[in-house]
């Protein structure tokens, strides 16, 4: 894992493997994820990238028969432990999804719905910190007449920009973007991909794409997954440009997936 | 705000966890205590009856409140056999209205005949007795039932089932009205069933150039078949227990007739009618008796139809 | 002699205007119906209908005592069943993956929402109305509710399975605990779909008679005293209709009238509102 770049690691991941019922979804993964950086996962569907995101919030446990083993360190605290509160884990570890999630209430409500697990706030300082995150979102601007409105009836952009505003709203540290564009258009994706710029100036950001050119922009470091492996991670234009694995070579020059 | 006290509401959320979820367990629990309340309670209102008159009150046509002789034959043969010519009717019956409206009906008419159907359904079934006693049991009696006793009734084996005074009501009637309130039953279950088959199924059977007909029978019925079982016997729950319909025209008679031209009686409009009316122990628990035979029958007819609509659903989940 | 051909296209001509049949035969009752009531029914709708009490056999009068109480019961039945339908289908839904008890209610759901309306009625005799040794509004309350509950069980549990994971996923990743996530997320996202049973079971009960007659009964009197016998709409139907009187007869088709239009109201108003839901989605 060298890189040439100065970093201090967020998250640690040691020897992480990852069980749907029987089958073995991620093979002894260990990795670290920089602190205010942006690092992508790649690879053919179903090789596991999404699975490893969704283990730093511990996402799985929603479903019955998934678990996880080994170690996953967010500043050196082991995040998988069982005494780990869950909710706090989430308050500090913030996620965006593949599809926009608005919930079936207005735009403003949406934001504080976070918020208000965490912090008794009164209504001026509330309402700063609602528009704080859409400022953060770039997306202020276009619904600061309209908050009350819900907030399924944005565009998909839109929404999936107040989805981010709502993960944020919370003040996480780290920031896991599952596909966050797949369902967008061209345009919104290029004001997800901007935005993506500006947030780690202050987040750790975690980014799951299928998407290789969308990798190579805005990642610093990229991994490349296979059939539950990790087979390589280090600085994006290392990758990229110079991948020391055949396997990833083939997938980054569309030989393969 | 210290890191201590943001957190703090954290550690009390659990136990809001714990109470949501315990009450919505209890509340589903309660369903089944329901159920065993049912059947307890009419077990025990029962009792008297059936210390009285042990097995003998299923075999025996006797009802007579004044010397407190009871016996459950008449309403429980006057159920089996009004629903029975309900579906006599209503199947052949919904396979058409489900064929019509899943294969054949323009696209913009599948709505609104479908919401008909489902109107029909909606209609309660007093409204549904009414209208039977009012409207069809005088035209039955004065047109249908003179043929019916000139032509079938007249016909040697069968011929008794089908001769009797014209009344307009009987169990016959009862029947017929049966029918019009399950048709829309079975006909959406039907239709639902139907709408699970592959469209690529069926789009290969007409690739081979076979009728609509043919792609129904030989394709689309195969595949269904555990559904549409499960959809009559829905229906059959349905029709067994049904009060109002069955009370106005079926007659209340406490006798067993061949002829379906008859008045009879039933379980469900045996107790609308004597309930209330019932003095002492044992007429009542008799009559509770009755209802707990109709619990108990409608149960395992339930009990098939879902067994099989689950079997249905459960393969669709492979196929697909 | 027909060729094979010539005789498949006419087995398949002749079943399908059977089946077109068949369709015209289920409408036949259909309209029937509805022009029998209209035609018996508009005749007996009078202003006293809605501002008189039922009346002794031979005078005039009207079923204002009886659509209050069918009101009254009806609401009622609606606010003690609801909540508990509605809280058992979620737990159905979101909590029902382990354990024997999810699928062992909605089996015994199943069967409950098919079965027949007269042994509620027969049930609630036997463990309230002999207990209190007189009928009640309560007693026809509580029989209504045990039909509601099976209804709004099903519907609740099937329209929060509409909802998108994506969405208790989003709401978890927020950190928010269980109760608020179901209480305040997925069954906001699901109200429209649950309001449509809610309202498809007030059209279902508000037409029952079985389980009302050994309940409730019936009140000659204005009454609103749920613990006393209250008259309903359709019991008074069932009374009247089977009455040898003309005009019991003519007010029982009246309120057969207003019965059948407010339940296919009902039906109809819930059906539109579910598409709205179903389209959301």
């Amino acid at each position: 894992m060298i890189s040439e770049k100065a970093t201090t690691p967020k998250l640690v991941v040691k020897d992480l493997n990852f069980f749907y019922g029987n089958d073995r979804a991620l093979k002894d993964v260990n990795l670290s994820i920089p602190e205010k950086m942006v690092t992508a996962f790649i690879g053919p569907s179903g090789c596991g990238k999404s699975t490893l995101l969704r283990t730093f919030n511990r996402m799985y446990e929603l479903y019955p028969k998934q678990k996880a083993t080994g170690e996953i360190l967010l500043d050196g605290q082991n995040l998988l432990e069982k005494r780990q509160d869950l909710n706090t884990l989430r308050a500090k570890i913030g996620m965006v999804f593949q599809k926009p999630t608005p919930f079936p209430m207005s735009i403003y409500d949406n934001i504080t719905f976070g918020v208000k697990l965490y912090e008794n706030l009164n209504q001026h300082d509330m309402s700063e910190r609602v528009e704080w995150a859409l400022k953060k979102a770039a997306l202020w601007n276009e619904v600061k007449d309209k908050l009350k409105q819900s907030g399924t009836g944005l565009s998909g952009g839109q929404q999936q920009r107040l989805c981010i505003a709502r993960a944020i709203a919370v003040k996480p540290e780290v920031l896991l973007l599952d596909e966050p564009t797949s369902a967008l258009d061209p345009i919104s994706t290029a004001h997800i991909e901007r935005l993506v710029d500006e947030l780690k100036k202050e987040f750790t950001i975690v980014i799951v794409t299928h998407n290789m050119q969308q990798a190579a922009r805005i990642s610093d470091f990229t991994a490349y997954m296979y059939l539950g492996e990790l087979i390589e991670f280090g600085d994006t234009s290392a990758v990229f440009t110079n991948p020391k694995r055949k396997e990833t070579e083939d997938y980054i020059t569309g030989r393969f997936g | 705000m210290p890191t201590f006290l943001r957190y703090a509401r954290l550690k009390l959320q659990n136990w809001p966890d714990i109470l949501f979820r315990s009450i919505t367990r209890l509340s589903a629990f309660s369903v089944l205590v329901l159920l065993l309340a049912i059947i307890v309670s009419l077990v025990i209102g029962s009792m008297p009856a059936i210390k009285a008159f042990g097995f003998g009150f299923l075999s025996s046509t006797e009802w007579d409140p004044v010397t407190d002789q009871f016996g459950a034959l008449v309403p429980i043969v006057g159920t089996l056999v009004t629903s029975g010519i309900a579906l006599l009717i209503a199947v052949p019956v919904s396979f058409g209205i489900a064929l019509f409206l899943t294969e054949l009906s323009p696209r913009w008419l599948r709505r609104p005949l479908g919401i008909a159907v489902e109107l029909l359904a909606g209609i309660p079934s007093i409204i549904y007795g009414m209208w039977g006693l009012f409207v069809f049991a005088p035209l039955f009696g004065e047109h249908i039932e003179p043929w019916i006793n000139d032509n079938i009734g007249v016909i040697p084996v069968i011929g008794p089932f089908f001769s009797g005074p014209p009344m307009g009501i009987g169990v016959l009637t009862a029947g017929i009205i049966l029918a019009i309130m399950v048709i829309p039953f079975i006909a959406s279950v039907m239709r639902d069933v139907f709408e699970v088959v592959p469209a690529l199924l069926k789009e290969s059977a007409y690739g081979l150039g076979a009728t609509t007909w043919e792609v129904m029978w030989n394709v689309v019925l195969p595949y269904t078949k555990i559904g549409v079982v499960g959809g009559i016997m829905l229906g059959l729950g349905r029709a067994l227990g049904e009060t109002m319909a069955v009370t106005f025209v079926i007659g209340n008679a406490h006798s067993l007739n061949a002829s379906l031209l008859m008045p009879g009686n039933s379980i469900s409009s045996a107790l609308a009618n004597e309930f209330n009316e019932a003095v002492g122990e044992l007429y009542t628990s008799a009559l509770i008796e009755l209802g707990l035979i109709l619990f108990f029958i409608t149960f395992v007819v339930l009990t098939i139809a879902r067994f099989m609509l689950y079997k249905l659903s459960k393969r669709e989940g492979k196929v697909t | 002699m027909l060729t094979l051909y010539a005789r498949r296209r006419l087995i398949n001509w002749l079943s399908l205007g059977i089946s077109v049949l068949a369709m015209a035969f289920g409408l036949f009752w259909l309209g029937w119906i509805l022009f029998t009531l209209l035609q018996h029914g508009i005749p007996g709708l009078s202003v006293a209908v809605f501002t008189q009490i039922t009346p002794p056999p031979g005078s005039a009068g009207g079923l204002v005592n009886a659509i209050a109480g069918s009101l009254m019961m009806t609401a009622l039945g609606t606010l003690i069943g609801t909540p508990i339908g509605i809280l058992a289908g979620t737990y159905l839904a979101e909590f029902g993956q382990r354990g024997w008890l999810a699928p062992v209610t909605r089996f015994i759901n199943d069967v409950l929402l098919s079965a027949p309306s007269i042994i509620i009625g027969l049930f609630v005799y036997t463990v309230y109305v002999i207990k209190v040794k007189h009928f009640s509004g309560w007693a026809g309350a509580f029989a209504l509710a045990i039909l509601v509950i099976p209804i709004v069980i099903r519907t609740t549990e099937n329209m929060l399975r509409l909802v998108p994971n994506s969405l208790r996923e989003a709401a978890a990743a927020l950190g928010a605990p269980q109760w608020k996530i179901i209480s305040s997320v997925t069954l906001r996202a699901a109200r429209a779909g649950i309001l449509t049973g809610v309202m498809l079971a007030i059209a279902r009960i508000s037409g029952e008679t079985a389980p009302l007659l050994f309940t409730s009964l019936n009140n000659q009197f204005w009454s609103s005293n749920m613990n006393q016998p209250m008259a309903n709409l359709p019991v008074v139907i069932f009374q009247f209709a089977m009455s040898p009187y003309v005009d019991w007869q003519e007010l029982a088709w009246a309120g057969a009238l207003l019965i059948t239009f407010s339940v296919l109201t009902l039906n109809i108003m819930a059906r539109v509102l579910f598409r709205q839901q179903a389209s959301s989605h």
